[in-house]
């Protein structure tokens, strides 16, 4: 199974940041384990443009897009056999900030085939 | 939290943890049998107490300690009992304790050990499937038994006789040199790609993908490519099964029924997928030299992989890369599929020449993929008669529902 792990922040990263030494650890250990499939640092949303399409014509707004209380600043794509696998791993996660993070798992196979559930302990 | 939830979330740690707890339980204690106890005791330890304290913060520390704490108590218990026996004057061989403090040592090599002895050669394919499954993808022996459509009994007896031929062997706790790591490394790929295939296709029943079973699989091969980066095949292995996986999807129709590969719809494929396991090829690629059987089968993959329609596949380069995979592990199966590949590269009838050569050939007596192979390159000569007689003997072959509807389907086609 996979999942959307969207880092959200209410400031926009400082251009140029690079990820502190423990968020490279965190990584690190995602690697290690297997289930890293893929991971982004977005840059400021005042880079960015938004599309809304309603009406006759889609709309295009460019960035920053002052009334989000929050901004995507981030996301990792991860493999794990549970939703409560992710959550215990993003629970190691260093931040600190006041981030946070929200797990949506994508949409996959299941929609196809109902999976055989896989991950409990050693019995 | 409740109870229920307490128990997710404890089995979703061990999943996370248990790997590298066992790792390090099996490089201080130096048994896995033992290691597997003092980890399911920390399990256990872990169920009783969580639940009300919460989750520690630091999860595999705590299963750490506990497994620890427990390992000392059991070697003092039998220091205790070796003393007994020597006041009852029987000759005891002193045991060296083992270095307890050094479980929380942070070794890298932990994984790779395991794995090494647990895909050791003196024990079946089988065998090496349960027990990596087990130790390294903290599997239960229920799960594994579902997975591999066995029962329970059959996967406990497996792991049980396995644990005793590793220990009647002697198989070394140690991670091998560079010279024997060569010798013993196509042992542990074989058991993750024998993993993979059992969910890609499933032998049996009428489920044509265990997926999770696949994934397993590929993380369980990143896993063995971030402990060994230089080892080619490593690479060539992770690339083939990520585009394989990568068309899992468009291999299973609105049905349920099996499309094959020139019939999927390419949009369906996983390019995410796609780009890890052509990114993985690349890395095969630089360091192998010849390439060894999983980087070709993965570069036939990744052929299929970058055309964008069935029609602007590069068959010539696929016919010359199974050329060179009949040269460093020929087998029937390989012969068949050169077949598949010069019948589209150039023509139908060379195809047909080398498949007929096969015909007598004893490990493809039963193997429906033969008879279907020949239908089809028959039914591209026009010879629809024979190529309908091909097909419904492959539907006779064929041990899965759906690939036998498939080849009647095909069988009924040629009647026009």
């Amino acid at each position: 199974m996979r999942f959307l792990v969207m880092v959200k922040d209410t400031q926009e990263a400082e251009p140029g940041q690079l990820p502190p030494a423990a968020m490279k650890a965190f990584n690190e250990t995602l690697i290690r384990d297997g289930v890293l499939l893929a991971a982004e640092g977005l840059q400021a949303s005042s880079k960015g443009a938004r599309i809304t399409y309603s009406g006759a014509r889609p709309t295009v707004t460019d960035g920053p897009f002052a009334e989000s209380k929050e901004v995507v600043a981030g996301f990792w794509i991860l493999q794990g056999r549970s939703r409560e696998e992710i959550v215990e791993r993003l629970l190691q996660c260093p931040f600190e900030g006041g981030e946070y993070v929200e797990i949506r798992p994508i949409s996959d196979l299941e929609e196809i085939h109902e999976r055989r559930k896989l991950g409990a302990p050693g019995a | 939290m409740s109870a229920a939830e307490a128990r997710t979330a404890i089995e979703a740690v061990w999943g996370i943890e248990s790997p590298r707890l066992l790792g390090a339980l099996t490089r201080v204690v130096r048994d896995i049998d033992l290691a597997e106890e003092l980890a399911q005791e920390a399990f256990v330890a872990a169920l009783v107490q969580w639940p009300n304290e919460g989750i520690p913060r630091n999860p595999g520390a705590w299963l750490m300690s506990v497994a620890r704490r427990r390992a000392i108590d059991r070697f003092r218990r039998d220091a205790l009992l070796e003393r007994k026996h020597e006041q009852l004057g029987r000759e005891t061989v002193p045991v060296e304790d083992p270095d307890f403090a050094a479980l929380d040592d942070d070794v890298a090599d932990d994984l790779l050990r395991l794995m090494f002895i647990a895909c050791h050669s003196v024990l079946s394919p089988e065998a090496r499937v349960a027990l990596t499954l087990r130790l390294l993808g903290g599997l239960s022996t229920p799960e594994i038994a579902r997975a591999f459509l066995v029962s329970e009994a059959t996967v406990a007896q497996r792991i049980v006789r396995a644990k005793r031929t590793i220990a009647e062997a002697h198989v070394p706790y140690e991670v091998p040199d560079a010279q024997e790591r060569a010798k013993r490394l196509p042992s542990i790929l074989e058991a993750i790609y024998l993993i993979f295939n059992e969910g890609y296709s499933a032998t049996a029943g009428d489920d044509v993908l265990r997926p999770a079973l696949c994934e397993e699989a590929i993380r369980l091969g990143c896993v063995l490519a971030h402990m060994l980066p230089d080892d080619a095949e490593v690479h060539g292995l992770v690339a083939l099964m990520e585009i394989q996986a990568s068309r899992s999807k468009a291999r299973v129709g609105s049905s349920g029924e099996h499309v094959l590969l020139l019939d999927q719809d390419r949009t369906r494929w996983d390019y995410l997928l796609i780009g890890r396991g052509l990114a993985a090829l690349e890395r095969a690629q630089q360091l192998a030299t010849p390439f060894g059987p999983y980087t070709l089968q993965a570069a036939i993959a990744a052929c299929h992989a970058r055309a964008r329609t069935a029609a602007q596949t590069n068959w010539h380069r696929i016919a010359a890369l199974y050329d060179a995979l009949a040269q460093v592990a020929p087998s029937p199966v390989v012969e068949l599929n050169r077949a598949v590949a010069v019948g589209m590269a150039f023509g139908p009838s060379l195809g047909l020449e080398l498949v007929d050569a096969l015909e007598t050939e004893p490990a493809l007596k039963s193997y429906h993929l033969l008879p279907s192979v020949r239908g089809d390159l028959l039914e591209k000569l026009g010879r629809l008669s024979e190529a309908r007689a091909s097909f419904e003997r492959a539907a006779a072959l064929a041990q899965n529902a759906r690939d036998r509807a498939l080849l009647l389907e095909r069988a009924a086609r040629c009647r026009f």
